[in-house]
């Protein structure tokens, strides 16, 4: 298999009144393709940031980040991002949200019409195809942005925090659709989280990072054959170890908060 | 929309029903002299009169719908809306793509802000000496002044509009393989639609407040002429029916404007349907 994103001494600084900001610091990481990787790491340690670089958002102020061989430039259509905010287009009904990518790519409507039908059905929003996006529940609309950059067929799906503001259930449900989509179709997944427990219900491996400045503290392969349970030892074991590790920087994190040194 | 039940009609028409009461009882006892204030039913005569065709129908020289919209409340009324459309379009118009390229562009906002925020504050009704001047009288300083009156609500909603798109549709769409040119006229455009169609809602609003101003002073038709008529000849209840009938056009306008913003507006949080 070949490395789908390779994250080569990634150096990302932000200007801010009288200094500025370490966001991330000498960061390489390599990702296999068809890899499902999980950010973790608490608020403000740069997360969002690293996934805005490969998503090409922004530059970083150094390094480079090769997708499929390829330096990103800018963003684009081969790696689909889902955002926390859903960020669907509200004059859209979920059916032309879905449509929208194979729209400007000006495929026939016939070809278009039929690959939105396979992915509602795919996400089960087929009676929902009408509606506007503010009828929907907050699932819904994500499986709606999931459904959209699924429609452009992206070797690489880049997920920031996409199911942080949904109840446990939906939640839970959601994860489940996403691993079978995952096994399905052989995406490249990096999906940022700061849920332990969710990180470790998904990925192949989890990428802890480390609070200002983000620097890889951690990359652990998990070994749990799936479907996982967190009720096992070996979730539990893994969950107590992470848990440490997130915990130091989220202390970090907080005694920055009260040196009056950040608002994150 | 709300259902519209009898209850909340009846609730609606007590206050106006017992405005009209009072108001005639007041002219009944002879409490006021007729010519300052005349009663509702010698009013409502006058309106009727008003509404009706100027001469007896003639089938011979014309048709029963053209003579059937002969008089003079409805000429009337015709002119003054064919003016407030005119001006509205006039200054929309301009407003729109002016608004789109100062909302989109920050070097165009600059260039043209300062002038804008200089002749924003000038009431269209101080245009109406330079109006004569260059246009003389009829409709077209009427149709320059009302455009007046629209432009600037378009013009600072649709800036507006333009610049508060949120930032995560817009990367929404890079991310997705849209050009400059896809999102300005998907993303930017409909994005900004609820500011620019409240700004139409106002444009159109100080249109019909110019139109009747404007008609006092250039035209010899409209609603606004008729009730500066209506005063030479103290004829007050045809004043009063014409106010009435101005406020009945500008209630039916904004209700119009209303519906179609509603409609086109239906994806938007926030609306009752
Ligand atoms: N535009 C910016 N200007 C200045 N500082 C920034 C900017 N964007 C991010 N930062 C800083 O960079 C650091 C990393 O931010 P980032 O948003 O990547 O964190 P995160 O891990 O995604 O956090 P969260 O879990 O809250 O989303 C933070 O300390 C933040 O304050
Ligand atoms: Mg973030």
């Amino acid at each position: 298999m070949s490395s789908a994103i390779e994250i080569r001494d990634v150096h990302k600084r932000f200007p801010i009144p009288g200094g500025e900001v370490v966001a991330l610091q000498d960061i390489n990481l390599t990702v296999e393709a068809g890899e499902f990787v999980c950010l973790l790491g608490p608020s403000g340690c740069g997360k969002s940031t690293l996934l805005n670089a490969v998503a090409g958002f922004s530059q970083p102020t150094s390094g480079t980040i090769l997708v499929d061989g390829r330096p990103v430039t800018g963003p684009g259509p081969d790696r689909g991002m889902v955002f926390q905010e859903y960020a669907l287009f509200p004059w859209m009904s979920v059916a032309e949200n879905v449509a929208f990518g194979l729209d400007i790519k000006g495929l026939p409507k016939a070809q278009i019409a039929e690959r939105v039908n396979v992915l509602l059905e795919k996400l089960h929003l087929r009676e929902f195809r009408d509606r506007y996006p503010k009828d929907l529940s907050g699932g819904m609309r994500q499986r709606v942005a999931i459904a959209r950059v699924l429609a452009l067929d992206s070797p690489v799906l880049l997920m920031d925090e996409p199911f942080g503001a949904l109840d446990a259930l939906t939640r839970r449900s959601l994860q489940d659709e996403l691993l079978k989509i995952w096994q399905e179709l052989g995406k490249t997944i990096i999906f940022v989280t700061h849920s332990i427990e969710e990180s470790i219900y998904l990925a192949d491996r989890i990428v802890v990072l480390t609070y200002r400045p983000g620097t890889v503290k951690r990359d652990v392969r998990v070994d749990i054959p799936r479907p996982r349970d967190s009720g096992t030892n070996a979730f539990n074991e893994l969950k107590r170890e992470l848990a440490v590790m997130v915990m130091e920087e989220q202390h970090r994190h907080e005694a920055a908060e009260q040196a009056g040194l950040t608002t994150d | 929309m709300k259902a519209v039940t009898w209850k909340s009609v009846a609730e609606g028409a007590m206050v106006p029903l017992a405005t009209l009461v009072v108001w005639q009882a007041v002219c009944s006892m002879g409490w006021v002299n007729a010519h300052v204030l005349p009663s509702p039913l010698a009013v409502a005569e006058k309106w009727w009169a008003y509404l009706l065709p100027l001469t007896e129908y003639d089938p011979a020289s014309q048709s029963w719908l053209g003579w059937a919209l002969s008089g003079e409340l409805i000429i009337d009324s015709i002119g003054s809306l064919y003016r407030v459309l005119m001006g509205f379009l006039v200054g929309g118009v301009l407003a729109l793509p002016l608004g789109l390229l100062m909302g989109s562009s920050n070097l165009i906002y600059r260039w043209m802000n300062p002038l804008i925020q200089v002749l924003r504050p000038i009431p269209p009704i101080a245009y109406i000496p330079l109006s004569i001047l260059w246009f003389g009288l009829g409709n077209p300083p009427a149709i320059f002044l009302i455009a007046i009156g629209a432009f600037f609500p378009v013009l600072v909603n649709t800036i507006a509009g333009v610049r508060h798109v949120d930032g995560i549709y817009l990367r929404a769409a890079r991310n997705l393989g849209a050009g400059r040119g896809t999102i300005f006229l998907r993303i930017i455009l409909p994005a900004a639609t609820p500011y620019i169609l409240s700004g139409v809602r106002i444009g159109i609003g100080t249109a019909f407040i110019v139109v009747i101003v404007s008609e006092m002073i250039a035209v010899n038709n409209g609603l606004g002429f008729r009730i500066l008529e209506a005063r030479e000849y103290f004829w007050s209840d045809k004043i009063i029916a014409g106010m009435l009938t101005i406020g009945l056009w500008g209630l039916a306008i904004d209700a119009g404007v209303s519906r179609i913003n509603n409609h086109l507006l239906r994806w938007h949080r926030g609306l009752d349907h």
